[in-house]
């Protein structure tokens, strides 16, 4: 039997940290290569080529790039027994740019804000039938884009407004989808669970049946020899559906660049992880196929971890699972206040102990890559775009009667 | 009498087939979370965790341990969250459920229930809004019942309990707070009778599920015109209740036929047919249908609502094919 093959060739070690710490920047060659990051809003590109603040104070001054070292316990691997072994799998140490953290944390800004928003629009009755937002996911959902590279592809269900705005629909676009109204990105005729945009198809209501949608577009870019992976995402109750095992067995068998990502929020609709699965260690649900476990809550390990992943596939190794672990805030929808099947205590405890959005803060401040001022000064601009994605939802125009019929077929003479 | 609501009629009758041991439920949240539509609130506490089975959200499972748990011996209910669910246990349905009796001549049955929710109109956008029970009444094998009331539900659960065929239960996601008076004592609706929901001698609309009080509203503007409409809720879909239909038509000579669901290949199709067939010189026009419009239910409201039939739509069919 020819031995598989050790994918840490050429990587470094993780090294073991007793405790996360920020090192001082260190100018010189980033550790391995970082991708940067796709899509930086434009209001963004401002607040980031603004002049580093300086002060008396070295706490007041923001450096443009530093080290990180994350803790050992962030990741856990599944071996499996196809593919490339994972060896020591993600480092634990990176660099991150002042650009890229500020980019980041701005995305997750923005999507708190627009999820916010949505469940007031939601309560005026603007915003119809389903909605399910994913306040609490936000370093997973983040991180994750944030170690894509253009032309990468990503599918996920219908907790998707978070991704629909990092794959590069405006918010604007997304809260008038949500309204119903002729400006959304689906014209209207999609809604909450049907967003889609460039390299993104959706937005999915049927428990698991984007997996093998995924798997089949990481097969088109195998085919096309792009090199893109397709990232193929479901949550802790989808992965108990038969498909997603079919979809996984394809996958390893032909080597599609499909990495499987499962975002354990902990429960499925009403459901708790382990009173669905017999096995809620999802990140060894590919079974024969290799499988990554991470801090969903920790946006650098969820980067990290992604572009390892990344890299392993685009080598032509095949799939990966990966597991965030991750909490989602609210109920399932907003006709779940999610409290029949979860302690208050509970949700309450996320918040304060493991807030994505507070841990991008503490980890911003303690690498000195932003201030406290910028900081609010970027939540407050995620309010304000959200504030006026809501004007523009209100005051935009229904779909004309026309709709109705439009785009059901494709059609040679249109 | 008792008033209630439709949902109320079916946790009864849901409570009622619990008292044969060998009934079980089972479906996603329906016992902690008690029920996508709250009809099992308070079930799990009452009946245990042996009887009220929380499921992964697995639909094939689902139906085909029904299925086998059935053939071994038992009287599950399974439940399938919506009719759109389905689509992934359909070959369990079809192929297992509706045809295992036939093919051991006999030798077994499938005692299952399987009840799900159907229907749009709740801007749940495409792939959560559809009503396919017209493609299992096409199934030999299978039962289909579809209630518009809380009468109608108790009494064709109770039937459907007491069968030993596999019996899909589909109730409208619109109809689970329609108010009804339920008797106190035991009755029960067998398959294959439909009702009468308001006598007419001008026209006979025959519907069912939801579009039942769609057509009775287009009977209350139609009495306005001076006409009297017949309203025929067939009930059930396999079978149905073609005599009454007939006889209606035999009547009034003017028929439309009214369905939720895509009116291409809608079981409307199957009825007018009949009605064609068989009182072909009872008619003075064409069967008129009235359908879902053959589009993918899209999301916002406007669109969504013109796409499912209303009482206009009836009366502009009967004036387009009667001229009245």
């Amino acid at each position: 039997k020819t031995p598989r093959p050790h994918y840490q060739e050429g990587r470094q070690d993780a090294t073991e940290t007793s405790s996360a710490r920020a090192t001082s920047f260190v100018p010189g060659i980033p550790l391995y290569r970082l991708h940067s990051f796709p899509l930086l809003p434009l209001h963004l590109k401002t607040l980031s080529n603004s002049a580093v603040a300086t002060s008396g104070f070295r706490r007041q001054s923001t450096v443009t790039s530093a080290r990180f070292t994350l803790n050992s316990d962030v990741y856990k691997l599944h071996e499996g027994t196809t593919g490339a072994s994972l060896g020591s799998g993600p480092p634990l140490e990176g660099e991150i740019t002042r650009e890229e953290m500020t980019g980041m944390y701005s995305l997750m800004a923005a999507i708190r804000e627009l999820e916010t928003k949505a469940g007031d629009l939601y309560l005026e009755k603007i915003i119809r039938g389903f909605l399910h937002r994913c306040n609490g996911q936000e370093a997973s959902i983040v991180g994750l884009e944030s170690a894509l590279t253009p032309g990468d592809e990503l599918i996920t269900a219908y907790r998707c407004h978070g991704y629909t705005h990092t794959r590069g629909v405006s918010v604007k676009e997304i809260m008038a989808e949500l309204a119903g109204k002729a400006t959304g990105c689906s014209k209207g005729k999609g809604g909450s669970m049907h967003l889609y945009g460039p390299h993104y198809y959706g937005g999915n209501g049927i428990v698991g049946a984007q997996v093998p949608l995924g798997a089949g577009i990481a097969f088109t870019n195998k085919y096309n020899e792009t090199g893109k992976i397709c990232v193929t995402l479901y949550g802790d109750g989808a992965a108990n559906q038969g498909q997603v095992f079919e979809a996984y067995n394809m996958a390893a068998l032909w080597k599609l660049p499909c990495l499987f990502v499962c975002e354990n929020n902990l429960y499925g609709m009403g459901t708790s992880s382990t009173r669905s699965s017999a096995c809620p260690e999802y990140y060894t649900r590919g079974h024969y196929i290799p499988g990554i476990w991470v801090d969903g809550q920790n946006v650098l390990a969820v980067r990290t971890a992604t572009q390892w992943c990344a890299d392993y596939i685009r080598a032509g190794n095949g799939p990966l699972v990966m597991e965030q672990f991750t909490y989602r805030y609210y109920g399932h929808s907003m006709s779940d206040p999610g409290k029949s099947y979860r302690s208050a205590t509970e949700v309450k405890g996320v918040r304060e102990t493991r807030d994505p959005l507070k841990k991008c803060e503490e980890l911003a401040l303690e690498l000195n890559l932003m201030t406290s001022d910028e900081i609010k000064a970027i939540k407050k601009d995620a309010a304000k775009t959200a504030e006026e994605a809501v004007e523009f939802a209100h005051s935009s125009p229904h779909p004309p009667p026309a709709d109705l019929y439009a785009h059901i077929w494709w059609s040679r003479t249109k | 009498m008792t008033e209630m609501i439709l949902r109320e009629a079916v946790t009864k009758a849901l409570r009622e087939a619990l008292e044969d041991d060998r009934v079980f439920i089972m479906g996603e949240d329906i016992g902690a979370y008690g029920g996508a539509y709250a009809v099992t609130r308070g079930f799990l506490d009452e009946f245990g965790p042996e009887r009220i089975m929380d499921t992964p959200i697995s639909e094939s499972v689902i139906v085909g341990a029904g299925v086998g748990s059935a053939l071994a011996g038992l009287r599950p209910i399974v439940e399938l969250m919506t009719i759109n669910f389905s689509l992934v246990a359909i070959d369990q349905i079809v192929n297992h459920a509706a045809k295992l009796r036939y093919m051991s001549d006999g030798q077994f049955s499938v005692p299952l229930v399987i009840r799900t929710v159907t229907g749009g109109g709740g801007q749940l956008a495409a792939t959560h809004s559809q009503s396919f029970e017209n493609w299992y009444a096409s199934v030999p094998g299978l039962k289909v019942a579809v209630p518009a009331t809380p009468y109608d539900a108790l009494g064709l659960f109770r039937a459907a309990m007491k069968d030993d065929n596999p019996i899909l239960f589909a109730e409208h996601s619109l109809l689970y707070g329609m108010r009804g008076e339920v008797p106190d004592e035991w009755y029960e609706i067998p398959f294959g009778q439909a009702d009468i929901k308001r006598k007419g001698n001008d026209v006979t609309i025959v519907a069912y599920s939801r579009m039942t009080h769609v057509a009775l509203q287009a009977a209350a503007m139609l009495e306005e015109k001076g006409r009297q409409a017949e309203v025929i809720d067939l009930r059930t879909l396999r079978p149905w209740d073609k005599e009454t239909v007939l006889e209606s038509v035999r009547k009034t000579n003017r028929v439309v036929v009214v369905e939720e669901t895509w009116k291409t290949g809608g079981f409307s199709g199957e009825i007018a047919s009949t009605i064609q067939e068989e009182a072909f010189d009872d008619l003075d026009g064409p069967v008129a249908r009235v359908g879902g419009l053959d589009v993918p239910a899209p999301y916002n409201g406007t669109l969504e609502a013109a796409a499912i039939p209303n009482s206009e739509r009836i009366i502009k069919a009967l004036s387009d094919n009667y001229g009245i």
